[in-house]
């Protein structure tokens, strides 16, 4: 338009130049204004968009989830396939605390509504999922989420474009073609492509998702399950009792989650194939790389493991291939398999994603995941944020953040952090003058539910104002983003923190501890950094850490070394009010950080006879005393 | 989850004791049903009482301790019995092992027979109270929770029916009674009954054995027996209780011809041994058996079998000395095991949260206040105007805070509209945010359940019943006649709240100077519950600006105390500007300083010019300070002074200014806000208006010296915390490298045994390294458990 303007300045022979220039001019915002705009765009109706949805609705953005499905949940619609969620529906505590309960409700999402809490939906410990997906279905329809439903987004690009928040914007096309354009993209499309191992006669093999969930089918049969996952004993449990035997193939060994603390490692609850595994039936467990296998099926139709690499050597008929007992006539998967299962879980749908978008996966160890950073922000596309279960390669058999008692938190600290990006709004913080301390940390070690299940990942953060006579409390920060603290969250980090996070003791936990030994548990509060059970530690810096030291932080510590540390010794009822076991020796923490005294008196002590009063903190009168 | 592992040493700390009285005296420890104690029982005699379960094995070592104390405890009359408890068993006092809740009932009795003082001042006055009376056991202790603070209970149990016990822990009142040996406990008795003339002090005598409880007992006991018995037996065949104690005899032999005498020196030496040796006077006339001639002191030594000896003695000091020398007292060891070596960290010194703790098991009568919850808050605040105290169930501060509150339900009990209700924001977490409470405690007042007005003054009773008070009236009180305000202006309308605020003020308004009256009106709520506050805008308000001389829009001022009603002009002042007036107005010119009004006059941020007095404030003085105010020389100072009488906390503020009371009355300038300095008016000069003028000025003119500074920040940590940090550098540390696990462990435990040897030289001084160590050889297992299956967490 200035263009337009400038030429109009220069007289007639300008003119040619305006017209030459309009259908230039024109074009561009004619190819971008065509696709409706919206600020955020959000992947996928499933928990973690919803979760999405429902701060960006409450915050009043501009913002549409795409669905595919016509109903939220669709996921949970078909998945477990034997219906029963392994996520804890506990409906009671003892206690009336909301807060303190959410860490105990593993299902329900975030919101402001107490009616949208999964205990009303299920009274099993171990619900249906089919309760899961009502559930999905009634939190975006309670709350009206703009949801747009049947969407199918096929293909996602980007467009540069200086005017736009991140320098370009992500331009969605849904399956009729019909673009859509976003300024952040939101991506909690979860993991849904079923992993496949190819070896030869996979063919052969039928997939969790869609093999038979009726006994009768397996009534009698040879069974051999590929996979040691949760999906894989689910599949076992079912059968367990209707086959003539179930073999389970894995790569790895068994990891119970009662021993790692990692809710994605086998549930007590699915175990049931252990237990018949080492009381000597004829089910069991086995180790080996499914790549170099191979699955011949004979003329009666049953199957038989082999080797690729005795596939490779000959070229003959399915009967005469060579088998392990062929040489080793004590080989263990000897027997003929009526059927094989594949329950090797899923991975993310990278398929949708353009090249430009830079959206690669998370390394060797975690190729299901789509590479992001602590900030969950993608490392290719600035603006493009993964969510919910995929975005669990940042907390990956640590934490809770795949699961959706986890990822609900991760999705508000996305959403702080797009708050104040975007929206000049600053993460939000409470102010208290410093005699409040040691009492904001216990109330948030005591009922936080955010710090406890995202244990380790996200964490509480105190700043410290100038000469540290009061303090900002924030919620939930993802803490290996510390280092970036004041430009996430707006708030100035000069005169030292404190940061809040739960953790284990670092040797307790292991896919082959004893965690039940003898002795595991710490008393005395002068042993409380030898805790093993989840306590909270407090770290204090004198300075906000860098990116290096963060980075490059002690092998085993969850943030850089601070100035000092403290434990508050574990606590068998995870309640840390005992004011000599937990209270007294946190303030002496805090006093001998600050260097100084946050007792509480009375003034009584001063005045004879007066009722008791109770100076807390710095009154003024102590200090001529 | 884990299970939660018990250690003996904390359940030994809450162990019961209880005394109760008892009559039968076994040599034993006599284990008896809670049927057959208590069938037992007598007036009159003490006795120590264990109740456990039958089959605890936990209490073990505490029985074992309980047993050796027997015989020592029976020699002061205590009778001890373990009482068993069995699984059927109802009586009220056994009760499961981790509540033992009848037994805190019994302690938190016994808090009561002792008084906790923090002043010299305090301890005077009950000195002088007793005298004639009783006997005082004062005792300080550190802190709070130490071995000696709970020996000295657990004497108070027995004894203190008898004695006035008296504990603190303050250094300053220990050193102002000449001890500067703060690092230890120390216990006093006062010998003030037999004190009659009340100008006398009480006679005083330091316990110089470690306080343990045996050894209080054993003090007091040497203290109630007659402090020189007169005998004319065999010195051989003399018993008294001294000799149980195990405390020597010292006769002073003695004739008819010089009895007074001797029995002067005798007092005069048994005042000096005792609690030492007991100090008979032997009449030498009418004894049978020999004694050396020249002997004028026998001697005889505890043990039995030991002969007397037989002594010539010069003086007092000699004589003195010669049984200090000899005097062995058995020193009998309580069970101290970890609380010697421990810098004990784990001694709770905040008085707030001791008190609650204290108080724990005592029951509160809450039905007084209304518990409100999620469910029922709204529904509440809106049908009754109500005061919410938020608070956490876990917070000192909070519970000491609900005491008061529930007195304050008591006061007002019937009288108040006003319901007096608790959220525990430990329960109600979300609500407390809702309703913006982010700290403890905080006490809201709803009137028709909106704009809640904050409570923010003192958490005490007094206060807060001000605020409910003051809050009755709407703010600002709508006047409608000019009669009415009037008897406003007089106090008549509000008789019963002046008391309450010594100043009622009232806008004068025009009816049509809307923005003025708006603007009074939000001051006015701003102030609600702090201050009267009226407003008056008929027609004929003319007739009160002409009277008190007041331009519209105005505000007249009432100062109840001084008769006085004055007037400020308002134009153009804005709500905020309005507060600070009505603030300012309600602060004195030249007010008593107490705990409680100092924050406020602090606030004014100038320095303060103190007058010291030891009671009522000198009419003179006042009279002077009040000119230079008059005549704006005291403008840039908070003039003040302080009682010392009603704030016995002065006497140490003026300790920490001169190293020596100094003189009063005395004025003093203190520089809180910048520097520090303090400055002394000459003590020479009288306080006149002109000779404080003149010093002023040369103050001013920095001519003065001043006599101290005050450290900028006195507030230190009371005690170090844990150094977990170097706790775990030091188990690092001792890990370098680890390949080869078998070599490693071996390698690690020589180092440990290495280590630990070096560390017990430093055991006092570093005991949790010990700790560490004792520790350390645990997680070392697991460390290499992990290492060899680090691979198989990487795969997947």
């Amino acid at each position: 338009m200035r263009l337009a303007a400038a030429a109009r300045l220069w007289g007639p022979p300008g003119l040619l130049l305006t017209f030459a220039l309009h259908p230039a001019l024109c074009l561009r915002p004619a190819r971008t204004a065509a696709p409706p705009h919206r600020d955020y765009c959000v992947l996928g109706a499933g928990p973690a968009g919803l979760q999405m949805a429902y701060f960006l609705q409450r915050a009043g953005r501009d913002y549409a989830v795409f669905e595919r499905a016509p109903r939220p949940g669709s996921f949970f619609a078909r998945y477990p396939r034997h219906r029963r969620l392994i996520s804890i529906n506990k409906r009671h505590t003892g206690k009336a605390n909301a807060e303190f309960n959410l860490r105990h409700d593993w299902n329900s999402l975030l919101s402001h509504d107490p009616q949208l809490l999964f205990r009303h939906y299920s009274r099993a410990y171990f619900p249906d999922a089919g309760d899961m997906v009502r559930y999905l279905g009634d939190f975006a329809d309670r709350l009206r989420l703009r949801v747009l439903y049947n969407t199918t987004i096929a293909h996602v690009t980007l467009d540069k474009d200086r005017q736009a928040w991140n320098g370009h914007y992500f331009i969605l096309t849904d399956q009729t073609g019909q673009a859509h354009r976003c300024s952040v993209l939101l991506v909690a499309t979860g993991l849904w492509v079923p992993n496949q191992v190819d070896f030869p006669g996979s063919e052969h093999v039928e997939g969790y998702e869609s093999v038979s969930v009726d006994p009768k089918d397996f009534e009698g049969q040879n069974v051999l399950i590929l996979g040691r996952g949760n999906s894989a004993f689910e599949t076992a449990e079912n059968i367990l009792g209707v086959t003539n035997f179930i073999h389970m193939l894995s790569r790895s060994r068994v990891r119970l989650s009662w021993a790692t603390h990692y809710v994605g490692d086998l549930r007590a609850i699915n175990n049931g194939l252990l237990d018949t595994y080492q009381l000597k039936s004829l089910d069991g467990l086995l180790e080996s790389d499914l790549t170099d296998l191979a699955v011949v099926k004979d003329h009666e139709g049953k199957f038989h493991i082999t080797l690729k690499f005795f596939l490779e050597e000959s070229n003959q008929s399915a009967d005469a291939i060579t088998l392990p007992q062929d040489d080793n006539d004590n080989f263990a998967m000897r027997v003929a398999y009526d059927r094989v299962i594949r329950c090797l879980g899923w991975k993310f749908d990278f398929s949708i994603f353009n090249k430009s978008l830079r959206l690669s996966s998370s390394g060797e160890f975690s190729k299901k995941y789509p590479l992001v950073k602590a900030s969950y922000e993608s490392k290719g596309s600035r603006g493009l944020f993964v969510l919910g279960t995929a975005s669990h390669s940042v907390d990956y058999r640590k934490s809770a953040g795949g699961f959706i008692h986890g990822f609900r938190y991760t999705v508000r600290a996305v959403h702080r952090l797009l708050e104040h990006r975007h929206h000049h709004v600053p993460w939000p913080s409470t102010e208290h003058p410093i005699s409040q301390l040691t009492n904001s940390i216990v109330r948030r070690v005591n009922e936080a539910s955010g710090l406890y299940q995202m244990f380790s990942v996200l964490a509480d953060v105190i700043l410290l104002k100038e000469n540290a006579t009061a303090f900002e409390y924030l919620e939930e920060f993802p803490m290996q983003m510390l280092a970036q603290l004041e430009t996430i969250t707006g708030r100035k980090a000069q005169h030292g923190l404190f940061v809040i996070n739960m953790e284990y003791g670092r040797n307790f936990s292991g896919p082959d501890k004893d965690v039940f030994f003898y002795d595991r548990s710490v008393g005395h509060t002068e042993d409380a950094w030898q805790s093993n059970f989840l306590h909270p530690v407090i770290y204090y810096y004198r300075h906000l850490p860098t990116e290096q030291e963060v980075r490059f932080r002690p092998a085993d510590w969850a943030l850089p070394r601070p100035t000092a540390i403290h434990h508050i010794v574990e606590d068998f009822l995870t309640d840390w009010t005992a004011p000599v076991g937990h209270i007294l020796p946190l303030r002496r923490f805090l006093e001998n950080c600050l260097d100084t005294d946050l007792r509480s008196f009375y003034a009584e002590a001063m005045k004879v006879g007066a009722a008791p009063l109770i100076i807390t903190g710095l009154a003024a009168v102590t200090r001529q005393k | 989850m884990m299970s939660s592992s018990f250690n003996i040493f904390r359940v030994g700390i809450s162990v019961v004791i209880m005394c109760i009285f008892y009559k039968s005296a076994v040599d034993s420890l006599s284990e008896l049903s809670p049927q057959k104690y208590f069938s037992t029982l007598q007036p009159g005699k003490a006795s120590l009482a264990y109740f456990c379960q039958a089959d605890s094995p936990r209490t073990s070592i505490f029985l074992e301790e309980l047993n050796e104390a027997i015989t020592p405890l029976q020699d002061y009359g205590i009778s001890v019995a373990k009482v068993n408890c069995v699984k059927e068993e109802t009586s009220r006092y056994c009760g499961k092992e981790e509540d033992l809740m009848k037994a805190y009932l019994f302690s938190a009795l016994l808090f009561n027979e002792v008084k906790y003082i923090t002043t010299l001042e305090d301890l005077q006055n009950i000195e002088n109270a007793l005298k004639g009376k009783a006997n005082i056991a004062f005792s300080y202790v550190r802190a709070i929770g130490t071995p000696e603070h709970r020996a000295v209970m657990e004497a108070a149990f027995v004894y203190g029916t008898t004695y006035q016990f008296v504990l603190t822990t303050e250094t300053a009142l220990l050193e102002s009674i000449g001890n500067e040996d703060i690092e230890n406990a120390h216990l006093y008795f006062f010998h003030c009954k037999q004190v009659l003339d009340l100008t006398l002090q009480c006679r005083r005598t330091l316990m110089e054995q470690p306080l343990t409880t045996l050894n209080i007992h054993q003090f007091i006991k040497t203290m109630e027996a007659p402090l020189l018995t007169e005998v004319t037996e065999d010195p051989q065949q003399v018993s008294t209780v001294h000799l149980q104690l195990g405390l020597p005899l010292v006769f002073i032999v003695s004739q008819q011809a010089t009895y007074e005498a001797d029995r002067r020196t005798a007092e005069w030496v048994a005042w000096r041994l005792l609690g030492k040796a007991g100090v008979l006077l032997l009449l030498r006339d009418s004894l049978e058996v020999d004694i050396p001639q020249h002997s004028n002191v026998i001697f005889r030594r505890a043990e039995e079998g030991v002969p007397v000896e037989f002594l010539v003695l010069d003086d007092i000091d000699s004589l003195i000395s010669h049984v200090e020398s000899n005097v062995h007292i058995e020193e009998i060891q309580e069970d101290e095991d970890e609380d010697t070596k421990s810098p004990n960290m784990d001694v709770q010194d905040d008085e707030v949260a001791e008190t609650v703790y204290r108080d724990r098991k005592r029951p509160l009568p809450l039905e007084l206040t209304v518990e409100l919850t999620e469910e029922t808050f709204n529904t509440t605040v809106v049908a009754s105007d109500s005061i919410v105290l938020f608070y956490a169930g876990w917070q000192a501060v909070s519970m000491a805070f609900l005491q008061s509150y529930i007195d304050l339900a008591i006061k007002l009990k019937g009288t108040s509209t006003m319901l007096l209700t608790r959220v525990n924001c430990a329960d109600w977490s979300d609500l407390c945010t809702k309703q913006n409470v982010t700290e403890f405690p905080v006490v809201k007042m709803y009137k028709e359940g909106k704009n809640p007005v904050s409570y923010v003054g003192m958490l005490g009773t007094e206060d807060l019943l001000k605020f409910i008070q003051l809050s009755r009236i709407s703010c600002p009180v709508n006047i409608t006649s000019v009669q009415e305000a009037e008897e406003y202006l007089s106090g008549e309308l509000y008789k019963d709240l002046i008391s309450y605020s010594s100043v009622s003020v009232l806008g004068l308004f025009s009816p049509n100077m809307t923005t003025a009256k708006e603007d009074f009106t939000e001051a006015g709520n701003y102030l609600k519950g702090y201050a009267i506050t009226g407003i008056y805008s008929e027609e004929d308000v003319l007739i009160l600006s002409d009277k008190y001389a007041a331009t519209l829009p105005a505000l007249l001022l009432s100062r109840h105390k001084e008769g006085k009603i004055e007037s400020i002009p308002l134009a153009n002042s804005h709500a905020q500007d309005i507060i600070q007036i009505i603030t300012n107005a309600l602060l004195e010119t030249f007010p008593e300083i107490t705990v409680e009004n100092l924050p406020i006059y602090l606030r004014l941020q100038k320095p303060l010019l103190i007058l010291f007095s030891d009671g009522s404030i000198n009419p003179q003085y006042k009279k002077a300070i009040l000119m230079l105010v008059k005549e704006k020389h005291l403008d840039s100072l908070t003039p003040c002074w302080l009682n010392l009488k009603n704030t016995p906390v002065g006497r140490g503020i003026l300790q920490s200014y001169f190293d020596t009371m100094p003189p009063l009355p005395l004025l003093v300038v203190v520089n809180l806000h910048s520097g520090g300095q303090v400055f002394a008016f000459p003590s020479d000069q009288a306080i006149t208006e002109q000779n404080l003028l003149l010093w002023l000025k040369k103050l001013e003119a920095g001519l003065e010296n001043h006599i101290t500074i005050l450290p900028a920040q006195e507030w230190k940590p009371p005690l170090p915390a844990y150094d977990f940090l170097s706790m775990m550098d030091a188990a690092a540390s001792q890990h370098p490298t680890r390949k080869d696990p078998e070599c490693t462990k071996e390698m690690d435990v020589q180092e440990n045994d290495k280590k630990q040897h070096e560390d017990k030289s430093a055991i006092i001084k570093e005991p949790i390294e010990t700790l560490r160590i004792k520790h350390w050889n645990r997680s070392n297992w697991f460390k290499e458990g992990e290492k060899s299956f680090r691979h198989d967490n990487k795969e997947l």
